[in-house]
């Protein structure tokens, strides 16, 4: 299936409206691209806690209109395992009908509480498809910082003050992380480049075993930029490259998304206050590191793609 | 009708093993710990040699052990899994959510003291610990019994009017590792007993349903009062689950097993192993004329607190033996089940507790005995309701 333009899409809602995420909050473009991109495969979402469970389940009302579960906040990893196999046994008995799994979870799922369920998944290689939405902290209570926020962000709990300019460490190399369990698809997207996230969902769905997908999403309410920004915001990633979008297909990593016009980091870092402190006089060197490490980053991914197509 | 039975000599673990095997479960869990790693590693020989038709997944933790049953029982599949000790302590926020979620899970637990300071033995105190998590909890006496209520638990778990998970509990070492004699079933009776789950409830794509909802003060009571009802109905459905199989195995099983009990002035009230201790010493101390019964509680949760109460109403001298410490409490969980079904009860007994058991310290008949020449002693002094006392310990 190729998806060739927005008007084409599948009209099928599985996410319906009336949730109580943020305006301008970019988690239902991560949900909605996904499941129209696979609206011909019965799918069961498997869900961490976090900002999309709790806005999209408030007892008696549900957003899903596909089979959803949450459980908790760590362990979607193990869920997920237990759901596929089962379903796996159950429906080549008849028993049940066979369904894809695709797991939801944010960066503090993911990253952090959830990493040990998710590599143990990843290593025993259980047929699912896990999406990371990502807006570099822990958002539903309130913008704690998480091992994906990056650096020199101010979060509540790494706020930017006299002495300390907010995180001080580096975001966590996630796809690193889940590529090194072998598997055989890991993906980054942008919900602004939807095209290139759809086909990723599809490729992650339909490839045997366990399949990765990191997705920028930016959030408003934690970065504090304009709400009608989160498309212009996450186009602005990729765009400096702070966020690249690259896919690795059995270990060969691919750049699947060069921007034609690249933009500096102070350019995507400005319309969010989290880094407003950045933009101090004092704090020039800071964003001079932040472009140095994000131009390092893409370097490595350059030769990461290079390696992968020689050799 | 009575069926033929197999004897085979296994320890706990392997009996409970075989259960497994013969229960259709669809989905295995398996995490390393002692005394129940025999169990994960018994089933794991039966599956390698295609006996057993389960999916089983070697997990990282036991947090991910009961998430993943907890996975493929809303898939609708028939579940199992198996830990002890640290192993439940990692699983406590996952407990509420099988509970929570109505997930018929079994799970036996071959009970281990909680670390520190570290220690493999027998006590209660991991699954007096979760005693609040909204599962049933079963306490075997022995591999008899670990083998007959773990195939039986599945059954009860699973009916609508109940559907919560179980925890079937076997003591560390005194039933996990003991070999003993005992009786098993054909694998074509259990699995006429007991064929493969058909889940009501389930994530089904004809079906969409939302499991695992974000429930506010407005909702939150309502849920919990509804895993109340499942549990209570337990207390009935239990006997008449346990009768069914008695006409299959000629194994009769009640929600607690009186000894002695009728006209007994004294009763020894314990869970698990020890019952049997209870029961020697009461039978010895009857040899010296004392009219002594013993009361094994064998479920534990929901409390079946008519039995107990019509077999202590008349008892004057009640000894509680707790085999955990409810720290800062005025006496241990079993105790605290028991006193206040006899408030008020015409002549309010005596009602001793004792902690005892420890770690795998051994309980013996004779120190059963001095527990009843204490409480008779506090029923002389007139002391109702004495502080738990440790017994066997070095002060
Ligand atoms: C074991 C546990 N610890 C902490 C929490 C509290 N908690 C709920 S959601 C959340 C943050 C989730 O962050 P993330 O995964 O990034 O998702 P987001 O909220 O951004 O959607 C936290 C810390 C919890 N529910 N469970």
């Amino acid at each position: 299936m190729s998806f060739t333009s927005l008007k084409n899409l599948p009209l099928k809602e599985s996410l319906a409206p009336g949730h109580r995420l943020c305006d301008g909050c970019g988690i239902p473009h991560v949900v909605r691209y996904a499941l129209k991109a696979v609206d011909d495969h019965s799918v069961v979402i498997v869900n961490a806690t976090g900002c999309l469970e709790v806005c999209t389940t408030p007892y008696p009302y549900t957003s899903w209109r596909v089979p959803y579960v949450h459980t908790l906040f760590g362990n979607t990893g193990a869920v997920a395992s237990g759901i596929v196999e089962t379903i796996e046994k159950l429906s080549s008995e008849k028993r049940s009908q066979y369904f894809d799994v695709i797991v939801f979870a944010g960066d503090g799922g993911t990253f952090d509480i959830g990493l040990q369920a998710l590599s143990g998944a990843l290593e025993r290689g259980h047929d699912f498809l896990y999406i990371c939405y990502d807006n570099e902290a822990y958002m539903n209570t309130g913008n704690q910082r998480s091992s994906a926020t990056p650096m020199y962000s101010r979060t509540t709990t790494s706020y930017a003050g006299k002495a300390i300019p907010g995180k001080l460490e580096r975001k966590k190399d996630i796809i690193g992380i889940v590529v090194a369990h072998g598997i055989k698809y890991a993906a980054t997207a942008s919900i602004s480049h939807w095209r290139d996230y759809m086909t990723k969902v599809r490729k992650g769905v339909e490839v045997k075993g366990p399949a990765f997908i990191h997705v920028l999403q930016p959030c408003q309410t934690g970065w504090r930029y304009d709400p009608a920004l989160t498309i212009k915001m996450a186009k602005m990633a990729v765009d400096a490259n702070v966020f690249p979008l690259i896919e690795v297909e059995k270990g060969k990593y691919k750049i699947t998304y060069r921007p034609p016009k690249k933009i500096l980091v102070a350019d995507y870092l400005k319309p969010q206050r989290r880094f407003a402190h950045l933009f101090l006089p004092e704090n020039d060197h800071l964003i001079r590191q932040i472009q140095q490490y994000v131009d390092q980053n893409w370097e490595r991914l350059n030769k990461l793609e290079k390696f992968s197509e020689t050799g | 009708m009575i069926m033929k039975q197999k004897s085979v000599a296994l320890v706990g673990d392997q009996a409970v093993a075989h259960a497994v095997r013969q229960s259709n479960v669809d989905l295995i869990a398996a995490y390393p710990i002692t005394p129940q790693t025999i169990i994960v590693e018994t089933l794991n020989e039966f599956l390698s040699n295609g006996e057993l038709s389960a999916r089983y997944i070697n997990v990282e933790s036991e947090h991910s052990a009961l998430s993943a049953v907890i996975g493929g029982s809303l898939a609708g599949g028939r579940t199992f899994t198996a830990t002890a000790s640290q192993g439940l302590g990692l699983m406590q926020e996952v407990l509420y959510v099988a509970s929570g979620l109505r997930c018929p899970i079994i799970m036996a637990v071959t009970t281990r003291a909680m670390s520190a300071p570290i220690n493999i033995h027998a006590d209660h105190s991991d699954v007096m610990g979760s005693r609040d998590a909204g599962w049933m909890q079963i306490f075997c006496e022995n591999v008899q019994e670990a083998y007959d209520l773990t195939l039986m638990a599945f059954r009860l778990a699973e009916r609508d009017d109940v559907l919560l998970p179980i925890m079937v509990n076997l003591d560390g070492f005194l039933i996990s590792h003991t070999m003993e004699d005992l009786k098993i079933l054909e694998d074509s009776v259990v699995s006429e007993y007991l064929p493969p789950r058909v889940a009501s409830l389930k994530l089904d794509p004809e079906r969409p349903m939302t499991f695992g909802s974000f429930a506010l003060p407005d909702y939150y009571t309502e849920f919990k009062r509804q895993q109340v009802e499942g549990i209570e109905n337990a207390l009935r459905a239990a006997p008449e689950e346990w009768k069914r199989f008695e006409a299959l195995s000629g194994r009769k099983y009640t929600v607690t097993r009186p000894h002695f009990m009728d006209g007994a002035e004294i009763a020894l009230v314990s869970m698990g192993t020890s019952a049997g201790t209870a029961r020697y010493a009461a039978s010895k101390m009857r040899e010296d004329g004392l009219k002594v019964g013993a009361l094994s509680v064998r479920l534990f949760r929901p409390f079946p607190s008519e039995e107990v109460k019509k077999a202590l109403v008349n008892v004057n001298v009640i000894v509680v033996m707790d085999r955990t410490v409810s720290f800062g409490a005025y006496g241990g969980p079993l105790f605290n089940e028991i006193t206040p079904l006899l408030y008020g009860t015409n002549d309010s007994p005596t009602i001793a507790n004792f902690i005892y058991g420890l770690g795998g310290r051994d309980v013996t008949w004779r120190m059963m005995v001095d527990a009843t020449e204490i409480a008779l002693k506090k029923k002389k002094t007139g002391e109702k309701i004495p502080k738990a006392q440790f017994l066997g310990v070095r002060e």
